[in-house]
């Protein structure tokens, strides 16, 4: 694997800037590059679950399938992978907000101006908000969970969360409300459905082929040339093109 | 704590200006160290061309930003409210490592006009002395615009900037920005290629009644080698641009531009991981002594030196000073002190046009500075007489990226998820053009920067808090040029046209812009900013600030043309005037 000590240092740099893994150094004289060196991001792959529970990726399955339903035009949010990145998103960095100003103390009025004032990671989020929501399901479908609500069903509860037109037991402001809940799930699934495929999401890039977003060519001076045209390249991911790796396109 | 050998210069921080500094005075034989927070960047290594275009990791989770678990900001919009840390960066994202923001910023690459160096007295003079806002606390700048052409010049030349140029030596180009300020020299490389959009634009801005003109970008149109003898290659537009760094050497950065030239010379030093908690002084503070830094496992270190550069992003630089206890901090309600005082930002807004389905803007292939422009409503260039505001702003048709996590239009009123809205992204996607407007900023009384009493960075030292808002007179600048936009954008074909005007309060949450300016300006007297017209400090003649934090207000355009020029134009103050006749004034209080 390339992830040499340079690349945990980087990614490591501003949190744990005083760990030993975060070594301090001297550069003079020279420019100093090593051969083959470079920070591709892990490669996700499909399989097992890094933090969601079983039934919160029943859950998270059924909701990504409606905020991006199958039809015509793309397969559904979970076939896509939404779920997968959302997964593999909570299980790193971002999941337990290692990057972001997280010391206290915690206003009990924020204004919206202000941002994100919630002590809660993304992963307490999830956890207590899709609780929240089965609990929800149980005692107002009868026993049923979310993902076995008929599809018209799980829609109009979903435009409720957004609206804040329904209040799921025990999320109050401004920890997590239920429109925080609701935007941060839709957040993360277009992130899924739009990022490359390398972080489990987008799977063969049905999210760029709705749109006819060519991906990372890196070169479009093919396009400056001919202004206006329709472009009719397929789509490149950081992993490349399935047909690259003797797949079908 | 640890003393180091003293250097004849040390510098805090290594982007931009820090190594322009370093790599002048290491050429003038100068002993130079850099002191840097974040880690060393390079391209081949950073900005991988194979891993470079990733939005997911740079533009959504900002990889290469300043992470605020290391430092962050306090944000409020007025005295009477409670400041909250900004736990995470949106409004603005100020850069990390060496490098610094030059890694990731888009290029727009200015020349402030004329008339920006004398504001107050300009605006005085052709409206009277109403004109200028209650509160209001603009000011001239202690330069002119004639004293930094040739260093806006030389900093154009180091980064290959392309572009038409709209007046040289007072004789007005075809093609070029006939407002500008005059030019001893043409662009280094020629414009970028326009896409769809640029062309429409620059045809239906000039049936209006405009000047259209191409974007000075420091994305480079052609290969160039720069004075340094740095050779940077034609950008591709990648569409990856703003938020990442360049895989190309196409993006004028430090790393492009200066660090291979400087990493040759033996008698400069950067020391990465470490950051800088204080510039010592002697004890009756008039002299600074060196700085105390602390490295990536906690050890402290003394560095004495005889030049002190301060040389981190804008607000770094106050914070710092702040911190040291160099100079008097401002204080709005007794209007006392220099220090956090005039801090401004920028007023953008604009239109945003929705074209027919057989109009492909292709707006996957674009580049950071990717535009075609117009300052008819920028600066003082139309009459302000019964507008009600001063300032201005430049208007643009950037195509910059179509990348889909963040820029996926859909039409207003459009549902943000299911079937409806799937089929509404991809209808839209390729057929949106925005025109768009960088406003100016002025300075008010009530807007400044100081530190924050609650809450505190890793290290347990305060965070900087900033108290910012909108104020009425940008905001009704701002309307009036947006107004314009959509008249271009109609005249454009557009079919429908959503006209978004700039609305307070004033958010840490969209991204706006990262040019935050002032809080150390620069300025004719003491009494009215931190440091003199050759960015010395006041009270400490051996330390030099640098950076956006110099200016007294901020005009409609993007700062980083105006840094390099200044960062020159100081540099000829240090080599030929102060280096003579160290540790002295270079201007008398």
């Amino acid at each position: 694997m390339p992830l040499t000590t340079r690349r945990h240092l980087l990614s490591a740099t501003a949190l744990v800037a005083f760990s030993s893994s975060a070594l301090a150094r001297s550069v003079s004289g020279r420019l100093p590059w090593s051969p083959n060196e470079a920070y591709p991001p892990e490669i996700v792959r499909p399989g097992g679950w890094l933090f969601l529970r079983p039934e919160e990726v029943a859950t998270l399955d059924a909701i990504v399938s409606r905020l991006i339903p199958a039809d015509d035009l793309s397969p559904s949010g979970k076939d896509a992978g939404c779920t997968v990145f959302i997964d593999r998103q909570l299980a790193g960095p971002w999941g337990s907000y290692d990057w972001y100003y997280m010391q206290g103390p915690f206003a009990e009025k924020p204004l919206p101006q202000q941002g994100i004032q919630s002590p809660l990671t993304p992963q307490q989020q999830y956890r207590k908000g899709l609780a929240a929501l089965s609990t929800h399901c149980r005692d107002a479908f009868g026993g049923k969970t979310f993902d076995q609500l008929a599809a018209e069903d799980q829609d109009k509860l979903l435009t409720a969360m957004e609206k804040g037109e329904v209040q799921l037991p025990g999320l109050t402001a401004p920890q997590l409300t239920t429109t925080m809940l609701f935007n941060l799930i839709l957040q993360n699934t277009m992130e899924g459905f739009f990022a490359d495929p390398i972080y489990g999401g987008n799977k063969d890039m049905v999210g760029w082929k709705l749109i006819n977003f060519p991906g990372t060519r890196y070169d479009f001076r093919d396009v400056l040339a001919n202004p206006g045209k329709p472009y009719t390249k397929p789509p490149v991911s950081i992993l490349g093109r399935p047909d690259w790796n003797g797949k079908p396109a | 704590m640890s003393r180091l050998p003293k250097k004849d210069v040390v510098i805090v921080g290594l982007g931009w200006t820090g190594s322009i500094m370093a790599h002048e005075l290491a050429m003038a034989g100068l002993d130079v160290v850099a002191i840097e927070r974040g880690p060393w960047r390079d391209t081949a290594t950073d900005y991988n061309i194979g891993t470079a275009p990733d939005e997911l990791r740079y533009a959504v989770r900002q990889d290469i930003f300043l992470r605020p678990a290391q430092d962050t900001q306090t944000a409020r919009n007025s005295l009477d409210q409670v400041a909250l840390p900004i736990r995470k960066y949106g409004s603005y994202l100020p850069g990390n490592g060496v490098g610094g923001a030059g890694v990731h910023w888009n290029g727009h690459t200015w020349r402030f006009f004329p008339s920006d160096f004398n504001l107050r007295s300009h605006y005085i003079e052709r409206y009277g002395k109403d004109i200028i806002p209650e509160n209001c606390t603009v000011q001239d700048w202690p330069v002119s615009y004639d004293e930094l052409e040739p260093h806006y010049d030389f900093f154009e030349k180091v980064c290959g900037i392309s572009g038409k140029a709209g007046n040289i030596k007072g004789v007005i180009q075809p093609g070029g920005n006939p407002f500008e300020g005059w030019r001893s020299d043409e662009y280094p490389t020629k414009p970028l290629k326009p896409n769809l959009s640029q062309t429409m634009f620059a045809k239906a801005a000039t049936e209006l009644g405009m000047h259209p003109f191409p974007l000075p970008s420091g994305n480079i149109s052609e290969a160039y080698t720069n004075p340094y003898g740095v050779r940077m290659a034609p950008c591709t537009y990648c569409g990856f641009c703003e938020w990442f760094g360049c895989a190309n050497y196409s993006k004028a950065s430090p790393q492009a531009c200066v660090l291979p030239a400087l990493m040759r010379q033996s008698n400069f030093e950067a020391r990465t991981l470490c950051e800088v908690t204080k510039i010592n002084t002697t004890p009756d503070g008039k002299m600074a002594t060196g700085v105390t830094y602390v490295d990536a496992d906690g050890r402290e270190w003394e560095q004495p030196a005889e030049l002190v550069l301060l040389c981190a992003y804008a607000i770094f630089n106050v914070r710092l000073l702040m911190l040291s206890n160099i100079g008097t901090q401002y204080d709005p309600v007794s209007n006392t002190g220099t220090l956090g005082r005039n801090y401004a930002y920028q007023t953008n807004a604009g239109s945003v046009g929705y074209f027919s389905k057989d109009v492909n803007f292709n707006p996957f292939a674009g580049a950071g500075s990717l535009g075609m422009m117009a300052d008819d409503f920028n600066g003082d260039n139309f009459d302000h007489t019964g507008l009600g505001f001063i300032g201005g702003a430049n208007i643009n048709c950037t195509t910059t990226n179509g990348r889909p996590i963040s820029n996926r239009p859909v039409p207003p009123g459009t549902p943000r998820w299911g079937a409806e809205w799937k089929k509404a992204t991809a209808d839209t996607y390729g057929h949106v053009q925005s025109v768009g407007t960088q406003g100016s900023s002025m300075a008010y009384r009530d807007v400044y920067l100081d530190l924050d009493p609650t809450y505190k960075d890793r290290l347990g030292r305060p965070l900087m808090r900033m108290t910012f808002d909108f104020k009425e007179n940008d905001l009704k600048m701002s309307r009036y040029v947006v107004d314009q936009t959509a008249k271009i954008a109609r005249a454009m074909g557009a079919n429908h046209v959503s006209v978004n005007y700039k609305k307070g309060p004033w958010s840490v949450v969209p991204y706006q812009t990262t040019h935050n300016t002032g809080g150390a300006v620069m300025s004719s007297t003491p009494q009215d900013g931190v440091v003199n017209r050759y960015t010395q400090h006041w009270d400490v003649p051996n330390l030099f600030v640098s950076g956006a934090c110099l200016f007294p207000q901020n005009a409609g355009y993007n700062p980083t043309g105006t840094v390099g020029a200044l960062t020159y134009w100081a540099l000829d103050a240090i080599k030929n005037k102060y280096l003579k006749n160290p540790g002295q004034a270079l201007v008398q209080a």
